[in-house]
């Protein structure tokens, strides 16, 4: 087990180099330079101006030396200052990040909660109306964008209840009740848009395991329907469910940037977003960064949990 | 294959009801300057959010303008983004899923590692990234979707060539004295034309929400363009006092949606054997 986690870990290491790599050309997609872009609408630069601008924000050398220098000062922690609030760019994204994990954490736990039961339950009653009904409402569910959902949750809560959801964010460790009250909504609607692809997958997974020379071995025992389902079927049908709650990290985490927009939530995306629109582009760079570092580490959390629960990845 | 798969996605409820959805949305499409009421960037502030009547069935939005002849325009947009999009992302895609296949060693691991790069990235997150660097704009959406969906058609089409290039009729091809463009485009391209299908039409599905996203977060098409994305934005700020302005461009994406997911999902299960019956 400490092999494979030991390679497993290092194994990040080549991906978030190319993903440092992209991100850092990313920038260079812009037409022109980023000096260029930023002095563009803010009057006329003599060349020296403009030269002294390029070597101040390093473009003046050779591209390789450039990457070398930013990876080198991220490799550092230092993912730069912005440039509209002259900030360290990790600073502001730390002070944001609460948001966002707490986001993602509370639509995971929706997506299983609503997911997996609705899932099982599929299975168990397999090709009767009921289980047509979830799959279809799955399918809908699937086609649904998030902020639209997030949208009509918000119409029917404020119409409903009379209820507008808070402005103001307030830390978990400050307020935890009026924290699940700002966050609960969000959660629920960037959840519910997951729910769909945990239930299919349960649904499926859980169907195969009934398949399998056990569970007819169970039967044939005597054992009682329920009790296949819950003590042979479940713990093995839901193991390809932790692979897919790696792959979602990643919906989860684009999900949240267009969640927390809807909400008005100042967590990471929205930051992210900000840094975009004021063409703050090393905040854009260290945003994309982080939060696609914060995705790869979440997947190898996963991956390491699997092979945990599932002894044949560690020895295989 | 043909033959052989004709029977089952044919008589696919969710094959037909996908079909139909997308069918209606390309007519739609087609007709929209027909079958709108209303120029769909026409103002008349007079009319400005007035509720869903017999004259607007779908009501108006802050300028006056018809919102039912922009949300049937607006197909015009997701469907045309969406097909250019995945339509780059399949051809880029499938090339390098093939080249680095049949050729393998070195070139294979090059592209490879330039894939899983562009799979460590949340889809949104390097969408918003590419549109946001090359420029807010509908052009740009596309290239940035083409560019986030490319890496999945090669997956795809990456590991049924590498197994069928060792397949005998591959080698015998070869040794016939076929050249490898027409080993692989004449006899292996065909046989994984059936998860390249199914990938494309859920993959249209994808390219449409991702479009509707960057425009609701106002970094695809721009306005006045009838984008149900930039609609949906435009509808925020009226969500209690005008909520059709954002009702019923959200139908239309869930519909679309809805449409290929459906005939993704009966082709998956009409042309894999394994799924027949699931």
């Amino acid at each position: 087990m400490r092999r494979y986690v030991l390679l497993r870990t290092l194994s990040i290491v080549p991906a978030l180099l190319g993903v440092s790599v992209a991100v850092f050309l990313l920038v260079r997609l812009i037409p022109g330079t980023v000096v260029d872009q930023m002095v563009g609408t803010e009057g006329s630069y003599s060349e020296e101006s403009m030269r002294a601008l390029r070597a101040f924000f390093g473009l003046d050398a050779p591209i390789h030396v450039q990457y070398a220098r930013w990876l080198g000062a991220v490799l550092r922690g230092d993912l730069g200052t912005s440039w509209r609030t002259g900030m360290p760019v990790v600073q502001m994204i730390v002070s944001r990040l609460e948001v966002t994990v707490e986001l993602t954490l509370a639509a995971m736990l929706v997506a299983l909660a609503v997911g997996v039961p609705l899932g099982m339950l599929s299975a168990r009653r397999e090709n009767t109306g009921l289980d047509h009904l979830v799959r279809l409402v799955s399918l809908f569910s699937l086609s649904v964008p998030v902020f639209w959902q997030a949208s009509m949750l918000i119409l029917a809560v404020s119409l409903w209840l009379n209820w507008a959801p808070a402005v103001d964010f307030v830390s978990l460790t400050r307020d935890p009740l009026r924290n699940l009250a700002i966050i609960a909504l969000p959660g629920l609607a960037l959840g519910t848009a997951v729910a769909a692809v945990f239930m299919r997958m349960t649904r499926s997974s859980v169907l195969e395991v009934m398949r399998q020379d056990y569970v007819r071995t169970a039967r044939a025992k005597g054992v009682a329907e329920p009790g296949v389902l819950w003590r042979h079927a479940l713990k093995n049908s839901l193991i390809p469910l932790i692979t897919v709650a790696g792959v979602q990290m990643g919906y989860l985490l684009g999900g949240a940037v267009i969640t927390e927009e809807v909400f008005t939530l100042p967590g990471v995306g929205r930051l992210l977003l900000w840094a975009v629109f004021q063409r703050d582009y090393p905040l854009v760079q260290g945003t994309i960064l982080f939060i696609s570092a914060l995705f790869m580490l979440s997947n190898l959390l996963v991956d390491l949990l699997y092979a945990y629960v599932d002894p044949r990845i560690r020895y295989g | 294959m043909a033959e052989a798969t004709r029977r089952p996605v044919l008589g696919n409820a969710l094959v037909l009801f996908g079909t139909g959805i997308i069918a209606a949305m390309v007519l739609l499409a087609a007709f929209a300057s027909v079958v709108a009421p209303y120029d769909p960037t026409d103002m008349k502030v007079a009319d400005a959010l007035k509720r869903p009547s017999l004259a607007h069935p779908f009501g108006t939005d802050r300028f006056g303008r018809d919102v039912l002849s922009r949300t049937i325009h607006g197909s015009r947009i997701a469907l045309g983004v969406a097909i250019s999009s995945i339509g780059i992302a399949l051809v880029v895609g499938t090339a390098l899923g093939l080249l680095g296949g049949y050729r393998g060693g070195t070139t294979d691991l090059v592209i490879g590692r330039a894939m899983d790069v562009l799979f460590s990235f949340p889809t949104l997150i390097l969408a918003i990234g590419i549109a946001a660097m090359l420029g807010p704009g509908l052009d740009n959406a596309a290239l940035a979707i083409a560019v986030v969906y490319a890496p999945l058609f090669s997956r795809v089409v990456r590991g049924p060539v590498i197994a069928e290039r060792a397949k005998e009729y591959a080698v015998a091809a070869l040794g016939l004295g076929a050249g490898g463009f027409r080993v692989v485009f004449r006899h292996i391209l065909p046989n994984v034309l059936a998860p390249l299908i199914v990938q494309a039409s859920v993959s249209l599905a994808y390219a449409i929400l991702t479009e509707a996203a960057l425009s609701y977060l106002g970094l695809g098409t721009q306005p006045p363009a009838p984008s149900w994305g930039t609609m949906l934005n435009e509808g925020r700020t009226y969500l209690e006092t005008a909520p059709w302005m954002s009702i019923f461009p959200g139908l239309a994406i869930m519909l679309a949606v809805l449409g290929f997911n459906l005939l993704g999902d009966g082709l998956r299960s009409a042309l894999d054997p394994q799924l027949r019956g699931r």
